[in-house]
């Protein structure tokens, strides 16, 4: 019945075919973006959203540097006993690195940080020596001059935001868990967990690749799991926001991933929010094969992309943490066993 | 967490925009500037041209000078006569202009221009300072007198006004069977105008002679046309004594009022005055400048500054519509842009040099920055060091460029000296680290995000009325400042995240297509 209704119209039927043809492209572009309505449904925190309602109401100013200082978060972690490396010593100014040789010397090791260092600047990993050249986590050798231009780059304030002199810390090198071995490559795993008001809301573990060139920044090409916040199983894996299912390195399947010991991880993360009074911060974490999980590093402006990871919106568990009374939990395993219970996979 | 009402912040959104809006609009309508720029005003240019014999004795010549005239407001005025000394005095409330010189001989000419633009005021009232006194009145014997008394009896008789009476007595005077007294004190009195002067007074109401110039474009060697001003008791009003018409006419310029002539000259004779007058446009802009230097919007204007300093706030006033656009497109629609109001001061080098000059130099210098920039990476400079070492090269790259431009023949080459030289050496600093860190495309992202920020930002700016608006109405900069804080309460999702968040929707229909099927 259908085939008649052109016939009885044959001479239009030439005409109108190329007109439509032509906002095929049109079409196309127009479908390439998702209306703001579907985004709101499925929860999704944009960046406006992010920076006025969570950033600016629940992180005081006057804390940042408590986070964007790595030095600071370092002695502050130490005080509140949350697990970090371990702080060799500090580079204040750049008549110190002449003779940083004899502070290197001991030491195996290590990686040297500009305090003021965002998004992993700036970061040199030495996983080992070979007489007088030191091995980068690459496996490329470099020299001690080397270091010492490194250091004093980062002193001028090279990686800091907007050029301010800077510290460098050195401090003690992660001792990888073989867990995450077949999981990565060339690179430094780590589980971000997002935690608001002291609540872990949204986790993700994130895999280095080669195309990453052995950075956990999903951006560079780095591979995001998704992982569940009840189970500390992978959910979800993306990598350039596209599904992935294996890693594309090592191939290993991604959906196998399980973080052993995860309310230990949740815990260690949320005890963050005590120790910096921010009430929206990303949590670095690294596996230590032998101190287990420590803090890498904090982030007062963490970033969206957790939430393709996960393949959901940050913000119905935002909205539920903020519904909640005040001092409903008071101590970091109250508020993990909650969000345990809640946050499944299934659930919120 | 409590949410704090936004009531207050729109409140003061809404005042904001709203007093932009209407110090707007009360300038535009007390002040006359208009919404749009280029506007034209009609204006009267009138020349009184003074002639007269010298006798070889100090001159003084006085010339009565108009003095807010009713309908008509003064734009401007000047007088042209070589050799004499020129002044502006008023006499017992009588504005006249006052030439001299010490010696003169033979046929001397003075021009006195001046500039009215009409206005509609229909407020416009004549009131006497003080009470006037009818002024004594003499007549030529008896037999006029006693005419002239019967001629009011019947004027009086007929009327209940000081208007009414001089109605009623023009046209006595003027009916075409005159009765025998109105035909005896005319033929005595041949001015219409005196003789009705003369009457008012004589009926106890206070009259004064009002000399009057009626403007029709482009005339030469018209006289003043004499006209009758009676006091009411409360303001004085116009009648014309040939026709009776009451009140001032429109195409009537009151150029004297009152007994004083209106032209007195010592030190020579054969003494005349004549006027000639044309109707010219003038922009309205001028106008303003020249006006309402009291009032109290004009405390607005930056037309009143030095020439300098208005140039330097005509671009100034431009900064808020580049920062509205920055604004915009970095939270509406997401762009990214390397340094935050790097593509405001790219956009204010823009309209110094004109655009595709601009792009191309802009581009040129950046690129060329970048290639040393780095060579000197390779140097292992401190960071200060490497700053300072750029902004010297862009300044050399700068000069080099104006210098071939120059020799090629391009004046406009020069212009690239406009560009914010420490911005640039930073732009390419940022750059080049960007470079390093996240790869090219990120710099093609960042760098063509700020360079079409800025193109958007120079097109909005370069607009005449933009400009006209922002400089001669710099209040409704509190709108764009309103329009730049609500924008600043938007949570919304950037125009950009349509499109960051793509996958995860697709990722979640195809899952959902899979749950579906199993």
């Amino acid at each position: 019945m259908s085939e008649s209704a052109p016939a009885s119209t044959p001479a239009t039927a030439p005409v109108t075919k190329p007109a439509l043809a032509a906002p095929a492209g049109i079409k196309r572009w127009w479908n390439s973006w998702v209306s703001p309505w579907r985004l709101k449904r499925m929860g999704i925190l944009g960046m406006n959203c992010r920076n006025h309602d969570f950033i600016a109401a629940y992180n005081p100013r006057s804390l940042f540097p408590l986070v964007d200082n790595k030095l600071k978060t370092k002695l502050l972690a130490e005080e509140y006993e949350v697990a970090t490396p371990k702080l060799f010593f500090v580079v204040n100014s750049q008549h110190e690195i002449s003779h940083i040789e004899d502070k290197l010397m001991a030491l195996e090791a290590f990686a040297v940080k500009p305090a003021k260092g965002s998004g992993g600047k700036g970061i040199l990993v030495i996983i080992g020596r070979r007489g007088d050249k030191f091995i980068k986590s690459s496996g490329v050798e470099i020299s001690i001059e080397d270091i010492r231009r490194h250091m004093s780059n980062a002193l001028a304030g090279l990686y800091s935001l907007g050029g301010k002199p800077d510290v460098v810390i050195v401090e003690d090198l992660i001792q990888f868990d073989d867990y995450f071995k077949d999981y990565s490559y060339e690179g430094v795993p780590d589980i971000r967990i997002i935690i608001f008001k002291g609540y872990p809301v949204m986790a993700m573990l994130r895999l280095a690749t080669h195309k990453s060139d052995g950075k956990a920044n999903l951006h560079q090409g780095a591979v995001g799991v998704g992982l569940d916040i009840a189970t500390g199983r992978a959910l979800n894996a993306v990598q350039h926001s596209k599904p992935v299912t294996h890693h594309p390195d090592t191939k290993r399947a991604l959906n196998e991933i399980e973080i052993a010991h995860w309310r230990n991880w949740l815990l260690l993360a949320a005890r963050c929010y005590e120790m910096t009074g921010l009430g929206y911060i990303g949590t670095d974490l690294v596996l230590d094969k032998v101190r287990g999980a420590q803090l890498l590093e904090l982030n007062a402006r963490p970033g969206l992309a957790i939430q393709v990871a996960n393949g959901r919106g940050l913000l119905p568990r935002l909205r539920h943490i903020e519904s909640l009374k005040e001092r409903m939990h008071r101590t970091a395993e109250q508020r993990v066993d909650y969000v345990m219970k809640t946050f499944t996979a299934d659930g919120l | 967490m409590k949410k704090p009402s936004r009531a207050p912040f729109y409140t003061v959104i809404g005042m904001l925009a709203l007093i932009g809006l209407v110090t707007a609009w009360m300038r535009h309508v007390q002040m006359e500037i208009p919404f749009t720029p280029g506007v034209q005003k009609p204006v009267w240019l009138i020349e009184a041209r003074i002639d007269f014999d010298a006798t070889g004795e100090p001159v003084t010549a006085r010339l009565g000078l108009p003095d807010n005239p009713p309908g008509y407001r003064s734009f401007s005025e000047q007088a042209a006569a070589p050799g004499y000394g020129y002044s502006v005095v008023a006499e017992n409330g009588v504005r006249r202009g006052e030439w001299s010189k010490r010696e003169a001989i033979g046929p001397q000419t003075i021009y006195y221009k001046t500039q009215f633009i009409d206005v509609d005021d229909e407020a416009a009232h004549d009131i006497p300072t003080g009470q006037p006194t009818p002024a004594h009145v003499d007549w030529d014997g008896s037999s006029q007198e006693t005419a002239a008394q019967q001629v009011l009896d019947t004027a009086w008789s007929k009327s209940s006004s000081p208007q009414s009476l001089t109605r009623e007595l023009i046209k006595l005077l003027n009916s075409d069977n005159l009765d025998q007294n109105a035909a005896l004190l005319l033929s005595a009195q041949t001015d219409r105008s005196a003789l009705v002067e003369k009457l008012i007074n004589q009926a106890g109401i206070p009259a004064r002679p009002a000399l009057g110039l009626y403007l029709e474009d482009a005339r030469r060697h018209q006289n003043l046309t004499r006209l009758v001003q009676v006091y009411d008791g409360h303001e004085w009003v116009l009648f014309n004594p040939t026709t009776g018409e009451q009140g001032v006419p429109e195409n009537l310029l009151l150029w004297h009022t009152g007994g004083e002539s209106i032209l007195d000259v010592a030190g020579g004779n054969r003494s005349r005055v004549s006027f000639s007058m044309i109707h010219q446009t003038v922009p309205a802009l001028d106008l303003i400048k020249a006006q309402f230097k009291e009032s109290a919007f004009s405390v607005l204007s930056i037309q009143h500054l030095p020439i300098e300093e208005q140039s330097m706030f005509k671009l100034l006033l431009l900064l808020p519509i580049g920062a509205l656009v920055v604004v915009f497109m970095r939270i509406i629609i997401g762009l990214k842009t390397s340094g935050t109001f790097m593509p405001i001061l790219i956009a204010m080098a823009f309209l110094q040099t004109s655009l595709v000059l601009g792009v191309v130099s802009f581009v040129t210098v950046v690129a060329m920055g970048l290639v040393l920039r780095t060579y000197l990476s390779r140097l292992n400079l401190l960071l200060i060091s490497r700053i300072a070492t750029l902004v010297v090269l862009v300044i050399f790259i700068i000069s080099a460029l104006s210098l071939i431009g120059y020799q090629m023949g391009f004046n406009t080459g020069m212009t690239i000296t406009f560009f914010p030289m420490i911005i640039i050496a930073w732009t390419i600093e940022r750059m080049s680290i960007l470079w390093e860190e996240e790869g090219p495309k990120e710099v093609m992202v960042q760098g063509g995000g700020s360079l079409l920020v800025a193109v958007l930002a120079y097109t909005l700016m370069q607009f005449p009325l933009v400009g006209h608006l922002t400089f001669n109405f710099p209040e409704l900069n509190l709108v764009a400042l309103a329009l730049i804080m609500l924008m600043g309460q938007y949570t919304g999702y950037k125009l950009s995240e349509l499109r960051r968040f793509r996958a995860m929707v697709d990722n979640q229909n195809s899952q959902e297509r899979k749950g579906a099927e199993s």
